[in-house]
């Protein structure tokens, strides 16, 4: 799904650059409290593997094959900091080097697939693995979810950055139903693989999964014959603990929500007549089901099954209302812990230069 | 993101485009890709000439014709896309070898095409006249956060060897009659890439050692740096700033 | 970066180049590795450490440069204590080269990579480069100063490796496997060019005959302690002592019938 040069115009690619920078940013600060000085090799350690990880091609059925796009799996496994680090960094190696995603796109390629996937990814397993029991299996399940909703969520992201900066006019609704359709389906795809992959690792160094930190139970001890959690003595000095950041994150997550939300109502309302417009156009569906190019590597890249455009719409529906509770839950969870904890001490600013 | 190997993109030799300081020429081709994506999509002749540009370019790198279009195959999927918007795109219908076309789709399509073709086009030149380490070192130059220079050093440095391990799990799998047919092989794809996050993860921990025992407290001490002079600086701007001219005449013919 | 806290020059001589006394540790989990070591390295000393699997060889080894912190006793580095205020020069001091190259090369070029340790502890410019050149020289491999080192063969991936250490001028240079994964002729230029280094040497090894052949002196850490220290022939010759702590020699190998090279 990398976006080339000339797809998006130049104000949006410069506006999403400038987001990018800002995500990257914050997520340098992020990283460097999770990691402190491993951050570096153990970031490019996860790149490496991220990078190696996305040319693992998965046979989906006779002679089509996906690949991960790796959002959900590295939050997962890294946390969301150094994973929006390691995806910016293979995204403008890939850029650089491969020539895959134009230069002018990266801000664009960089909020996409690797702010957007991410973010939701993150929030949506956090969420799930809150509310299920602490069990390896759930936390599976969990994953199986964040990663689904992750490809679509980046795919709408994309329609939302084409339909406000988008060099050629194309019915929005149906760049919408289109790309989330058809990336419903590869996110069954990656969702398999990341709830697996999450697994195995569970199962060998259940330590190494951040998204679950602290799965095994609190060690005891009996004082007085009462049952008291015994203090946490780990080998590695202990990172921030996961709520605190994760609570910051949410924060993060959300307040640039909130900007991206304005941002786009303010544009929406320059333009109001684009969502009608989708209504009258669509008797296209059956010419473009005759022409047949649909299935092909296009497939990947979104505007593809569109004779499926139904079915998909359907599902994309189904996908939208479920972010839509799941955000809900979001906010009012992160509310809810805020009042728990009212005299927390303000986070410890580090002074590294991000 | 075809075959893996990043150092085979690198075509050695001497020429005045190798010489050049890799941060200048990140920025020239980064403002050339700039310049080209703002040129209007009805001055034609502009990406004409673009092309000429790219194209004296090759030649005083010395970089063969061939080898450009081959890598020029990684657009290929937005090829497709491009092809299709014609029949998507509504609005005027015009009669191409007696199809039915939409006119503004034509426009996009040839919008889309000519940009990004130009775009692969400049970051290939890019790559295959400057190493990786001289990247990097532009990268530092251009003040991207040292942090993110080294995590990207880190992942170039080590790419081929997680790859390698990569490869090797699937020798070894497949020397025991293993073969990715369907969906029901995921499985154990998915626990080799466990696997591969694992070991990866651990070579971190590993590196990380390594480099606190040579006394690495948090910084990398910068051994090389990277400086141009104002010639060079002129020599690199010359393909931006000739754009530049090209599409402001786009915009005013 | 200062070394501060350096005692006295002259002092400094007399002291052995390592001293580890009533060495103590267990992981955070409650294992424990080491149960009071006592050992002392002089300096120009070559010694190997021998030991089966899980004795707590990499654990002692871990010690020496201060990455873990000692439960009870202390290490001295040519008479510096291993504290959290002299890490720096502890870390200038040992040099370790681990057992696999691939994490130890961690710099996109071999030249850059054997700058890292000197270029760490503020040295720049000419002198650096200076030094960069001198350990390439010293293990053989200045012709690959511009290379990336994964375009280098295993062999001399490990000799860059020890150049790395080298080029911090180390007071020791402890080897953790050092002949593993080396072909027989990358294994004997090794020896040769670890016999022509003037610098005291422990070796973490299996492999016994590389331990004969190099290092006079031989220790073999079994169990969390120092449970033999003698001369290396005279330890492979003990096959009693050599059973009881697993270890093996290579069939057909008498290591009486050997002639030592002389140290």
């Amino acid at each position: 799904m990398h976006v080339p040069d000339g797809f998006i115009d130049a104000p949006v690619s410069v506006a999403a650059g400038a987001f990018a920078v800002g995500a990257v940013a914050v997520s340098l600060r992020g990283a460097r409290r999770e990691l402190d000085e491993r951050t570096a090799p153990l970031a490019g350690l996860v790149a490496a593997f991220i990078f190696a990880v996305q040319m693992l091609n998965f046979p989906v059925a006779a002679g089509t094959s996906g690949h991960l796009m790796g959002g959900a799996l590295a939050a997962i496994l890294v946390g969301p900091w150094t994973a929006v680090l390691c995806l910016s960094v293979v995204l403008l190696l890939q850029g650089i080097f491969f020539a895959d995603g134009g230069l002018t796109a990266l801000g664009v390629n960089i909020t996409v697939m690797g702010v957007v996937t991410v973010v939701v990814a993150y929030v949506v397993f956090r969420l799930l693995t809150g509310l299920l029991p602490r069990t390896r299996r759930s936390a599976t399940a969990s994953a199986f979810v964040a990663a689904l909703v992750s490809v679509p969520a980046s795919a709408a992201a994309f329609t939302l950055l084409y339909w406000i900066g988008g060099t050629t006019e194309i019915p929005i609704g149906k760049v919408f139903t289109a790309m989330v359709g058809v990336h419903v389906l590869i996110g069954i795809g990656e969702a398999v693989i990341t709830a697996l992959t999450v697994g195995a690792v569970l199962a060998v160094r259940p330590d190494l999964v951040h998204g679950v930190r602290g799965i095994a139970a609190p060690l005891k001890l009996r004082i007085d014959g009462e049952l008291v959690d015994a203090p946490a003595a780990t080998r590695d000095p202990e990172p921030a603990p996961a709520h605190r950041s994760a609570r910051g994150f949410w924060i993060t997550g959300l307040v640039s929500a909130f900007l991206l939300a304005g941002f786009v109502s303010f544009y929406a309302s320059a333009d109001p007549d684009g969502l009608e417009r989708v209504a009258a156009d669509q008797g296209i569906d059956e010419k473009v089901a005759e022409h047949g190019a649909a299935d092909s590597p296009l497939a990947d890249y979104g505007v593809g099954d569109i004779a499926n455009a139904r079915l998909s719409g359907g599902l994309a529906g189904v996908i939208g209302v479920s972010a839509t509770v799941v955000v809900g839950t979001g906010v009012f969870w992160v509310v809810r812990r805020r009042e728990e904890e009212p005299g927390e001490a303000p986070r410890d600013r580090d002074h590294e230069n991000a | 993101m075809g075959a893996g190997h990043a150092h085979k993109l690198y075509r050695h030799g001497p020429s005045p485009v190798h010489g050049l300081p890799p941060h200048c020429k990140l920025v020239a081709v980064f403002c050339f890709v700039l310049v080209v994506v703002c040129t209007p999509r009805e001055a034609m002749w502009a990406f004409g000439l673009y092309a000429a540009l790219l194209a004296a370019v090759a030649a005083v790198a010395r970089i063969p014709v061939g080898f450009l279009l081959k890598r020029l195959v990684v657009e290929v999927p937005f090829v497709a896309f491009a092809l299709l918007m014609p029949f998507v795109v509504p609005g005027e219908q015009t009669n191409v070898l007696g199809v039915s076309v939409s006119v503004p789709g034509l426009w996009g399509a040839w919008n889309v095409l000519a940009k990004a073709t130009l775009g692969v086009a400049a970051s290939v030149l890019l790559a295959s006249s400057t190493e990786l380490r001289a990247v990097l070192l532009g990268l530092q130059r251009l003040k991207l956060p040292p942090l993110l220079v080294q995590i990207a050093s880190f992942m170039i440095r080590y790419g081929d060897v997680v790859t390698d391990e990569m490869r090797r799990m699937a020798i070894a799998r497949r020397s025991r009659g293993f073969e990715a047919r369907g969906v029901r092989q995921w499985r154990v794809l998915a626990a080799s890439a466990g696997a591969l996050f694992i070991r990866s993860y651990e070579r971190g921990e590993r590196v990380h050692l390594a480099m606190v025992s040579r006394g690495y407290t948090g910084t990398m001490p910068v051994i090389d740096e990277v400086t141009a002079d104002r010639t060079q600086w002129a020599y690199a701007a010359t393909l931006p700033v000739l754009a530049l001219a090209i599409c402001l005449l786009g915009w005013t013919l | 970066m200062d070394p501060v806290t350096v005692s006295p020059k002259d002092a400094e001589t007399a002291a052995p180049s390592l001293e580890v006394s009533g060495l103590a540790y267990a992981y955070p989990d409650g294992h424990q590795a080491l149960f009071g070591v006592n050992l002392t390295v002089g300096r120009g000393e070559r010694v190997a450490l021998l030991g089966p699997n899980g004795a707590g060889k990499t654990t002692l080894v871990l010690h020496l440069n201060g990455i873990l912190e000692a439960g009870s006793g202390t290490v001295r580095v040519a008479g510096l204590p291993v504290a959290k205020r002299n890490l720096a020069e502890i870390r200038r001091r040992v040099g370790i080269v681990f057992q696999d190259p691939d994490d130890q090369l961690f710099m996109p070029t071999v030249r850059e990579d054997v700058a890292f340790g000197p270029a760490s502890a503020g040295l720049r410019g000419p002198e650096l480069e200076e030094r960069v050149l001198r350990a390439l020289k010293q293990v053989g491999m200045e012709e690959y100063a511009a290379r990336p080192p994964h375009h280098l063969s295993f062999g001399q991936r490990r000799r860059v490796a020890v150049a790395t250490v080298l080029a911090m001028d180390p007071e020791i240079l402890v080897l953790d496997e050092p002949s593993s994964n080396l072909d027989p002729a990358s294994r004997r230029e090794l020896a040769d060019i670890l016999r022509s280094l003037d610098v005291t040497v422990l070796m973490v090894t299996h492999d016994l005959p590389y331990a004969l052949e190099l290092c006079p002196r031989a220790v073999i850490l079994s169990e969390g302690v120092i449970a033999a220290d003698d001369r290396t022939q005279d330890l492979l010759r003990d096959q009693e002592l050599m059973r009881s702590h697993r270890l093996e020699l290579p069939f057909g190998f008498d290591p009486g019938a050997v002639d030592i090279p002389a140290p």
